[in-house]
């Protein structure tokens, strides 16, 4: 058994809880510790991602109990790949975060490792309780983050955040006890044996449970009309936190492609199916609040909010399809679109801080402390979000255009896409000009609130983002066959099947 | 059985959905008790529900009951009661900071702008430091 799976969930927990007894007050040592224990995620998800690269699913048996009796975590591709991503995302979100703002509060450095933990374990487990399980290990520590700082408003859009996902939580326990009951296993490979022997008169119910899992992912992911805690919480919260809850949407993205896609995939294509009808309209509809949104806003991070919301909209399109192209696009929109909202949300928080007195308002004011670099850094971030050339946003639109192309609803997705790229390109122009070009014309002097190497490693960080969806861009070959093969893993299970239940199953599924 | 434990798993999400629509902290903290005591009850019977066996294969009993929903509604109990206390201590800050207890979301409506006269004050202020 490969020990690295393992060792890439236990690592941050050991090291936030080591950081709460030794180092409880010591910032610095914390920062240190916490720097050194995500870059060594990094080089452990970097070396798993290259063991998956010849496509052999790992299984590890927690306990060595043999699955589907003890708890299993599972190694494949599309794992890997948002590994990989969680831990890039990271290593920039924890420099950004050691330049000030975990001073803000306490403990930010031990509960971001804790939601390290809990991201890591919903990419890797391969048991539907598990993952519950792991989600709520994400979502507590997220809510320290979330109110990280405090402050009325935060207070505020931290209750709603934590009511809506009590929710979600007691609704993914309900779908858990369905899927229980009418397959009598959690453990997502035997699920996927299972599911397509239940008897016919529990179908319903299982179609049920599916549906009902279906709609705790759809919160996570902020799928219209489950999307509005986003905007409030993203723009409430702490722009290090924000930043790293760009993958959080992405875990209800990537939940609907394991458990819709390969776990009710294949023979039990009528629940898939049920599933994919109800997310292509939704996706939609995510795509039109999400440009509304952007045109509407008057404040920088809601901005960035909602084009999250709107970028959620396109991949779900793409997820929707559920098929090879379709898949492979929503998995490259991922990548690129976690990157993008990443370097926005901490540009957002970085110009606030030159902003000096006027803060995030979207209103003209003498320009800011720096504001060449920055003016070229949020163009750059801008352009990959709105999906323009050269970035990386652009060539994933093109391949969810592409993908749609014989898609039922293909001109509406089309049309739709388009316009609301529009829409999103206009605000964003609105923005800078106003940010930038209207400061110029206001002229008067700069507001010397920081000095210029103050925020350097915070400048640093964003501009590692903007140059992985540089190289995302440039390497969009490669990657993109990454994904195929990710894809055609989540589409053709018998690997997964094989490495977690043994030859066996997979020689009496018959596939 | 079957009947008094639907019928308790239904009222109790029926008055927990009416709870966490109420525009107060304190009515959406106890909707969402109920329904998370509504899912336990619910795991319970997930396993199909059996009186009077030992959750372990015995010869000398009848039969057994599915172990595996109790130690699922063990780890939902403990998931849940943290959560609630958690998100009391939630509502009660923002009780006392604000003096409000309503849910609501203002933040959508509150644009966080500065009032326009900060802003000419501001950029007010630092042309006439430019001029001389």
């Amino acid at each position: 058994m490969n020990h690295w799976i393992a060792a890439y969930i236990l690592l941050p927990g050991m090291v936030a809880s080591f950081m709460l007894i030794a180092m409880r007050y010591d910032l610095d040592r914390q920062r240190i510790v916490s720097v050194v224990a995500t870059a060594l995620q990094l080089m452990i998800a970097i070396g798993l991602f290259v063991q998956t690269g010849d496509g052999v699913t790992q299984a590890y048996f927690l306990g060595s109990w043999p699955a589907p009796f003890g708890i299993v975590l599972v190694l494949d591709r599309l794992s890997a790949i948002m590994i990989l991503l969680t831990s890039v995302l990271a290593l920039a979100v924890v420099l950004y975060a050691s330049n000030g703002w975990d001073a803000r509060g306490k403990h930010f450095h031990a509960l971001f490792q804790f939601q390290l933990m809990g991201i890591a374990g919903a990419f890797l487990t391969g048991d539907v309780f598990n993952l519950f399980v792991f989600f709520e290990v994400m979502l507590i520590a997220s809510y320290g983050l979330m109110l990280h700082g405090g402050g009325e408003r935060r207070l505020r859009a931290g209750f709603q955040y934590v009511a809506i996902n009590l929710i979600g939580s007691t609704l993914f326990l309900f779908a858990v006890g369905l899927i229980y009951a009418t397959t009598g296993t959690l453990n997502m490979a035997d699920i996927a044996v299972k599911a397509g022997q239940v008897a016919p008169g529990d179908v319903a119910l299982l179609s049920t449970g599916a549906l009902l899992l279906f709609l705790v992912f759809a919160i996570k992911s902020a799928l219209a009309p489950l999307h509005w805690w986003l905007p409030t919480t993203y723009a409430a919260a702490p722009a290090p936190a924000a930043a790293l809850f760009a993958i959080m949407t992405k875990v209800g993205a990537y939940s609907i492609i394991r458990v819709h896609g390969m776990v009710f995939g294949g023979d039990t294509g009528v629940i898939a199916d049920t599933v994919s009808s109800w997310i292509l309209p939704f996706a939609l509809v995510t795509l039109v609040v999400g440009a509304l949104g952007v045109m509407a806003t008057r404040r920088l991070v809601d901005l960035v909010a909602f084009a999250v919301v709107w970028s959620m909209g396109s991949l779900l399109v793409a997820v929707a399809l559920f098929d090879a192209r379709g898949l492979t696009a929503a998995l490259y929109y991922t990548v690129h679109s976690t990157l993008a909202a990443a370097a926005l949300f901490l540009l957002a928080d970085l110009i606030t801080q030159y902003r000096g007195k006027i803060g995030e308002a979207l209103v003209a004011a003498p320009p800011m402390a720096r504001a060449s670099l920055m003016g070229g850094l949020f163009f750059l971030a801008a352009i990959a979000m709105a999906g323009l050339p050269p970035l990386s946003g652009f060539i994933g639109k093109l391949l969810i255009l592409d993908a749609t192309r014989s898609a039922v609803l293909g001109p509406w997705i089309w049309g739709l896409i388009l316009l609301t790229s529009l829409a999103v390109i206009i605000g964003f122009s609105r923005a800078g000009s106003v940010l930038f070009w209207k400061a110029e014309a206001m002229g008067g002097p700069h507001e010397a609130t920081l000095s210029a190497s103050d925020r350097l490693p915070a400048v640093v960080a964003v501009s590692a983002l903007v140059a992985a969806m540089a190289a995302l861009t440039l390497f969009a070959g490669p990657a993109t066959n990454a994904f195929e093969g990710a894809v055609a893993q989540v589409l053709d299970p018998s690997g997964y099947i094989g490495a977690v239940l043994g030859v066996d199953a997979v020689a009496a599924l018959g596939r | 059985m079957e009947f008094l434990i639907a019928s308790g798993v239904g009222a109790l999400t029926a008055a927990g959905v009416y709870l966490i629509m109420r525009g107060q902290t304190y009515p959406v903290i106890i909707g969402l008790s109920f329904v998370t005591f509504a899912v336990n009850l619910f795991l319970f019977s997930m396993g199909r529900l059996v009186v009077d066996r030992p959750p372990i294969i015995d010869p000398l009993a009848p039969g057994y009951s599915d172990p595996l929903p109790q130690a699922l509604v063990l780890t939902a109990i403990v998931i849940a009661f943290g959560m609630t206390a958690l998100i009391v201590v939630l509502a009660l800050r923002g009780f006392l900071e604000t003096g409000d207890d309503g849910v609501g979301s203002d933040s959508l409506l509150d644009t966080g702008l500065p009032d326009q006269g900060a802003v000419e004050q501001a950029s007010g202020e630092q042309r006439e430091r430019a001029q001389p």
